[in-house]
């Protein structure tokens, strides 16, 4: 990109399933109150160095209001400024960043508003599951029972049985996704599901589509989220501390396998030799992209390491926020991001390196993910998740992590008890970290890379 | 809330849709209430039946009731990547060329060579659901065909590589993908749920 874009502050509204006595925009204000005062202004004080604005709103039905966008806008009291509404299913908080992102590495703006929001709340929730199953094809897929989820079960049930060899090993593992994330909620006073939970809680939890239960599965949601991006300048205008940020996209199809097959495209630590045995280790795997992993994750890794110079993200990056929507597709993104080969994304878990404390040496994890709570502890407000992903990066680059989800009077006003073990979950010495924004079963993805400015990366062969 | 009554039905004349019936139902908002009896909000309640245009897909839906299945092949001898490629689901353009494919039947493949790719079994489906429960959904692949169609297994327990044969809503159809259901090879005409027959 021309120049280089730096995440100024971000801020994030409580999270939860409804909000009966809040109008959306009393949320986003929220948000955005608490993205002026975490670099010591007021909200008018910030509002003046804001030239574009790009909204996250996945679903206009779920708010039963098109031009939702523009009712917030005003509302912020950001007219007369241009705005744009993003919509990219559950990729849309990534994708509200990379056209904030984009806007500034142009030159068309010094500083831009990236706010993403959802209101999931207001119809019943198998209403909610017919929405979100609009976001397939409506003629070909959304009359097969309304319900998103069986798009990623039936991914989960091929991934079972060809990486996981229908081990039931491979199926506590899955689960043990979900009791690390939900275990993080515990200590993020935004989040809407902490659970102290067991492996064996998840198998036993209901069945939502086999085999997905109802605690491998995200949440639904209502929250708003707002980051501030500016080119160097503005940035260090505005705070002392602003952080490095690349966006990178990608896409590809709206169901699972509707491309010929394909070689798999490698990322930077990989070599064509060691796939070139994997339809032996693995049987079934020689399909790709397939429904084992998402091309579309593939590809805004493969861009967004080559932007920035990530040659091996479990040593570059020191922690990542992933789209866990399902376990199942967090599992399959740690394989297309390269954290794991194809085939091998169950150690990332089984090894320990993917927690904040590795409960198997109790050294720090390699490469903590989801210390937010992720999209099954934290939220999923869609227009928001990706922003939440890269505020809670920042917090810990920032090594602020501790005091914005420590302070008791943030506790008290979001009307939750602060719990007696609550843990400090910085990640010491945070330089680096990535969050990965997914939409669809993979027609959209996003990979946001940020950075502490004194330890950016020297650079990829995209420069 | 609605009547079945008069609901909205909609012809084609001189490429013009013509509307007769209804196809809204207004009814009036109702107020929601905390325990003490403020007001928080109200309730918007709608009931519209929407017109939707099947363009290059019609065939594939119409042929579902005569028993066949219909697929698409690119055979644009100038493209590169997608020339002999076979689409199903059905593309009306080759997704490479984007030239105008060709309409072939594969009923006859899918009968010989459908076997189950993945599959999923529910018990929770969102609203509107029209499908008996639980629900299976597989997803089949055909020798010679590049991509996956996703699709309901109305009898038998799924298991991946499974032979599947397709069952056409010939007697009542919908006009719709719910018109396509599968059942285990081996199943007999009269196993067959009602208004399904293999051809």
């Amino acid at each position: 990109m021309s120049r280089p874009v730096y995440l100024v502050t971000g801020g994030m509204s409580k999270f939860d399933r409804a909000f009966p006595d809040k109008r959306t925009e009393e949320l986003c204000i929220d948000a955005f109150t608490e993205a002026a005062e975490f670099i010591g202004m007021t909200p008018y004080q910030l509002k003046k160095y804001i030239h574009s604005c790009y909204y996250g709103h996945f679903a206009d039905h779920f708010g039963d209001q098109l031009l939702g966008e523009a009712v917030i806008h005003d509302r912020l009291g950001l007219d007369p400024l241009g705005n744009v509404g993003i919509k990219t299913g559950g990729a849309t908080g990534g994708s509200t960043l990379w056209e904030a992102y984009k806007t500034v590495a142009s030159g068309y703006s010094d500083c831009v508003l990236a706010l993403g929001w959802e209101r999931m709340d207001e119809v019943p929730t198998d209403e909610g599951n017919n929405y979100i199953s609009c976001a397939a094809d409506k003629d070909w897929e959304t009359p097969l029972g309304h319900i998103y989820t069986g798009y990623y079960a039936v991914m989960a049930q091929k991934y079972w049985q060809v990486f996981g060899k229908e081990e039931d090993s491979f199926r506590r593992t899955l689960a043990e996704i979900a009791v690390k994330n939900k275990g993080y909620a515990v200590h993020n006073p935004h989040a809407q599901a902490p659970m102290r939970i067991t492996v064996e809680d998840v198998l036993d939890s209901p069945m939502v589509a086999y085999p997905l239960r109802a605690l491998d599965c995200c949440l639904m949601s209502v929250g708003s989220c707002a980051a501030i991006l500016a080119d160097e300048k503005t940035a260090f205008e505005l705070t002392d501390n602003p952080l490095r940020v690349d966006v990178a996209a990608a896409s590809h199809t709206l169901r699972p396998a509707d491309r010929r097959p394909m070689e798999i495209p490698l990322l930077p630590s990989e070599t064509r030799e060691q796939y070139a045995d994997l339809g032996q280790r693995f049987p079934g795997s020689d399909r790709y992209p397939g429904f084992t992993g998402f091309l579309a994750a593939r590809m805004a890794a493969y861009y967004a390491y080559g932007m920035t110079g990530i040659h091996d993200p479990t040593e570059d990056l020191d922690l990542v926020e992933l789209h866990d929507a399902f376990t199942i597709s967090d599992m399959q993104t740690y394989e297309d991001i390269g954290i794991r080969p194809y085939g091998e994304g169950r150690t990332y878990v089984e090894s320990g390196d993917c927690y904040h404390t590795n409960p198997r040496t109790g050294e720090p994890g390699k490469l903590p993910a989801n210390i937010s709570g992720g999209l099954i502890g934290c939220m999923h407000a869609v227009g928001a998740t990706g922003i939440m992903q890269l505020i809670e990066v920042g917090h810990h680059l920032w090594n602020r992590w501790g005091e914005m989800h420590g302070e008791e009077k943030k506790w008290a006003r979001f009307n939750r008890k602060k719990p007696a073990d609550w843990q400090d979950l910085q990640v010491r010495g945070a330089k680096r970290g990535l969050a990965i924004s997914h939409a669809g079963v993979g027609s959209h993805v996003t990979c946001t890379i940020l950075q502490h400015p004194d330890h950016v990366l020297s650079g990829g062969t995209f420069k | 809330m609605s009547s079945a009554e008069n609901r909205g039905t909609v012809q084609v004349v001189k490429n013009r849709y013509k509307p007769s019936g209804k196809f809204h139902f207004p009814s009036p908002n109702t107020p929601i209430r905390n325990e003490e009896g403020s007001l928080m909000g109200v309730t918007n309640p709608r009931d519209i039946v929407h017109m939707h245009a099947y363009g290059g897909e019609s065939i594939f839906f119409e042929s579902l009731s005569k028993g066949k299945l219909l697929a698409t092949r690119c055979d644009n001898p100038d493209c590169e990547e997608g020339h002999g490629s076979i689409f199903q689901p059905f593309r009306i353009h080759c997704p490479d060329c984007l030239v105008k494919a060709t309409v072939i039947d594969m009923t006859d493949t899918a009968k010989k060579t459908s076997r189950i790719h993945t599959f999923m079994i529910t018990e929770r489906t969102g609203a509107f659901n029209l499908l008996p429960r639980p629900l299976k959904f597989i997803n089949v692949e055909f020798k010679g065909v590049s991509t996956i169609l996703m699709g309901y297994l109305c009898m038998g327990e799924p298991e991946i590589g499974m032979k599947v044969i397709p069952i056409f809503n010939t007697k009542a159809p919908t006009y719709t993908i719910l018109d396509l259901w599968w059942v285990p090879e081996g199943t007999g005409e009269d196993q067959l749920p009602e208004n399904f027959t293999f051809e």
